[in-house]
């Protein structure tokens, strides 16, 4: 599966093939839209722990990617989507080590470091997604914001 | 250890990763983007492979790794705990600046691993432990 980097594009999880594919899309897209090394390597980082999320605890879903243009700043934007279980306690799955399934539950609580914007909605029941967005050449958030 | 090493752009890695032997010192190099259930292998064949051997080291060469996540992180640092327990030691060379930057980000400091800039140092830091052990062909075995 291979998408033209950059471009809007919507990606299956459904494998740890998929992750591999995920990451590898993002890596390009980033590259593509401008974002340096240190960058492209958390964004992508990001990417993976979200989309094995999506697979380990959503059953499965998507991810979409949308490269941004807001007054001259590039930024890229993904969407992870799934229809599993949901999170009943948002505040707890973001906790640093919390975690249902035997990892070290730093996921969620990482991706929301490694990004400039970090949205989450979960309906238990009806899934989960997880939205981020990062700026070309903007600082990292400060760490008193996280 | 038929398998060839992949190019530094070669595409997912699959199925075993191969483990050489330099003496008593495993030599493991990862390169490209690794499926998770490639890197669980790894663990199991690295555990099957010091209890066989009997090596007091492993070294593995993450230079063509681009990215760490908590999966893998979880699995490395698995690797050097386990390697502990059967009297080994396990060293990490040659993380990317930009994968070091990353993963203090998110939270994995990979407490417990010990790393090394180079293979070399890497060697050294295994074997200053036992000055008595025959390290046989390392250099020419060294990239
Ligand atoms: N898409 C999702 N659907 C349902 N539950 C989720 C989803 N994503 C995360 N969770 C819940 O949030 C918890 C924390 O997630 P997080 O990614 O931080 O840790 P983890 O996946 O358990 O471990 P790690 O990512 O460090 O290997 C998970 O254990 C799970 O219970
Ligand atoms: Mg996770």
């Amino acid at each position: 599966m291979h998408t033209a980097a950059g471009a809007q594009a919507r990606l299956p999880i459904r494998s740890d093939m998929d992750l591999v594919w995920v990451r590898q899309h993002v890596r390009q897209a980033a590259a593509q839209i401008g974002f340096g090394l240190v960058d492209q390597t958390k964004l992508v980082t990001a990417a993976s722990e979200l989309a094995r999320n999506t697979l380990v605890y959503g059953g499965g879903g998507t991810m979409e990617t949308e490269p941004l243009a807001e007054g001259g700043t590039r930024g890229l934007r993904l969407t992870f989507s799934d229809e599993g279980p949901g999170i009943a306690d948002l505040e707890q799955a973001l906790s640093d080590g919390f975690t249902s399934g035997g990892g070290l539950g730093m996921g969620l609580g990482g991706a929301r470091r490694l990004v400039h914007e970090f949205a989450i909605e979960s309906n238990p029941g009806a899934g989960t997604t997880v939205r981020v967005t990062s700026w070309v050449g903007r600082a990292p958030r400060p760490r008193e914001e996280i | 250890m038929s398998e060839a090493f992949p190019g530094p752009h070669a595409g997912p890695v699959t199925g075993h990763v191969p483990v050489l032997r330099l003496g008593e010192v495993l030599l493991v190099t990862l390169q490209g983007d690794l499926h998770d259930s490639t890197a669980q292998q790894l663990q199991q064949d690295l555990a099957e492979t010091i209890s066989r051997s009997g090596a007091t080291g492993v070294i593995i060469d993450i230079s063509g790794v681009e990215i760490v996540d908590s999966f893998l992180g979880r699995v490395l640092a698995e690797i050097a705990g386990q390697t502990e327990l059967l009297a080994a030691r396990t060293v990490l060379v040659g993380m990317r600046p930009a994968v070091a930057i990353t993963l203090v980000e998110l939270g994995l400091t990979l407490p417990g691993v010990h790393t090394a800039l180079s293979t070399e140092v890497a060697l050294d830091l295994l074997t200053r432990h036992a000055p008595s052990s025959h390290f046989g062909g390392l250099r020419q075995e060294s990239p």
